[in-house]
């Protein structure tokens, strides 16, 4: 499902990522751990077409992201992956139903209930807890049922229960939906099908 | 003789939050006409941004009128406010929330109903970035970013657009540059503005400064 060889990254003066190669299969949960400044945020940012390598080759879902063209890669953005951020990036003056709906008006409602805030549907971001916020991020997410989900430190901004929760849902959508998430929580990375340890830009 | 009723009219406004015993605001009484920039400036903790969310109808007062354009927030139903806060009003924050994975143009356009692309182009070429609006949010720069949250709130051509410290995040210069957008805005859309701001130079552009202190309007 991906497939990255020799991926290199500099990013101002430093050297980021300086060759990382690793294979991620389809489905289940992958944990990236390391250290801060290990490269992990920059290499999902790469994955989720965020951002491009410098060089080596990066193959996502079939899409080679280092040749694409720029409107292959928004494409790819919009239709294959989900992105979660630690900071939940909600509209503040959307519904939580809303908000998921800039996704898929058609689908923003099952969704909600997918990830157990049905009842919520009508409450503004700041009228729900981060938990809350987190759950509706990751419906807008997978609202247009991506082939991946790329979560970066998304339970960084939760206290321990709410993470659990977030850590919960994400380990049951990665039956259906390849997960690969950026962590700095041990105890979470343990739970998770495989483990990719970073260190100063590689794989360790 | 017909009463001539200002376009945003609070009278006796009271809000307060559950777990704190202190109302946020305490009787506040305010009239803005159309087509006006007004400075709302005050002391942190004073009511502004409150304020600011029971005109965008992101929460309810708890007793006192809110009136925008004739209709009342604080009696109105759950439909009319949705319509209200999706069609006839444009909200700007401090925070430019904008989503990471979409660039300029696909963040303009998630809140815009049909005819998506051809209205955010317009919206982004109204606030300057014509030629950026296919770049991520973090190729711009902030000033960049925040224009790109003003075209999202005024894509919809709203008659209202509120700004709660929409210059806060930005340097001097952007943040100069932000306020002549507003005020630009309101001269070609005929927009009303209401900004919430901590800086004095900045409000002292606007074409009126109201000043809250502690839950009321003080002048």
């Amino acid at each position: 499902m991906i497939h990255a060889k020799g991926v290199t990254k500099r990013l101002g003066n430093a050297q980021v990522l300086r060759g990382v190669t690793v294979d991620i299969p389809q489905g289940g949960l992958t944990a990236i751990v390391g250290p801060s400044g290990c490269g992990k945020t920059t290499f999902l940012s790469l994955l989720a077409g965020l951002d491009r390598a410098d060089a080596g080759e990066l193959v996502v879902d079939g899409i080679d992201l280092v040749k694409a063209s720029e409107a292959e890669i928004t494409a790819y953005r919009r239709d294959r992956i989900g992105v979660v951020l630690q900071f939940f990036h909600l509209l503040p003056t959307l519904t939580a139903l809303e908000n998921v709906a800039i996704a898929s008006p058609e689908r923003a409602a099952a969704w909600l209930a997918r990830v157990g805030l049905a009842d919520a549907a009508d409450r503004f971001p700041a009228q729900l807890s981060g938990g809350m916020q987190q759950r509706v991020a990751i419906a807008r997410a997978i609202a247009r049922t991506p082939a991946l989900l790329f979560a970066d430190e998304p339970t960084g901004a939760l206290d321990q229960e709410s993470g659990r929760v977030v850590f919960a849902l994400l380990k049951e959508l990665s039956r259906t939906v390849t997960c690969v998430m950026v962590t700095h929580d041990p105890a979470l990375a343990a739970e998770a099908d495989r483990i990719i340890h970073f260190a100063d830009g590689a794989i360790a | 003789m017909i009463q001539d009723r200002a376009y945003l009219d609070l009278r006796d406004v009271t809000k307060s939050f559950r777990g704190s015993d202190r109302p946020v605001l305490r009787g506040v009484d305010l009239s803005i006409p159309r087509g006006e920039l007004t400075a709302l400036v005050g002391p942190s903790g004073s009511g502004k941004s409150t304020l600011l969310a029971l005109l965008g109808a992101l929460d309810r007062a708890d007793s006192g009128v809110v009136s925008v354009d004739g209709l009342d927030l604080t009696t109105a139903n759950r439909g009319a406010l949705a319509r209200y806060r999706q069609e006839a009003v444009g909200f700007v924050f401090q925070t430019f929330n904008l989503l990471r994975s979409l660039t300029a143009v696909e963040n303009v356009e998630v809140t815009i109903p049909e005819d998506r692309r051809a209205r955010a182009l317009a919206a982004l070429a109204q606030v300057g970035l014509a030629d950026h609006v296919h770049k991520l949010p973090h190729e711009l720069s902030g000033g960049q970013q925040q224009r790109v949250a003003i075209a999202r709130a005024i894509a919809r051509r709203p008659a209202l657009l509120l700004a709660d410290e929409p210059t806060g995040s930005l340097d001097r210069e952007a943040g100069a540059s932000v306020l002549a957008l507003f005020l630009a805005l309101r001269k070609e859309l005929g927009l009303t503005c209401v900004l919430v701001t901590h800086d004095a130079s900045l409000a002292a552009k606007a074409d009126r400064i109201v000043t809250m202190a502690d839950g009321r309007v003080a002048s």
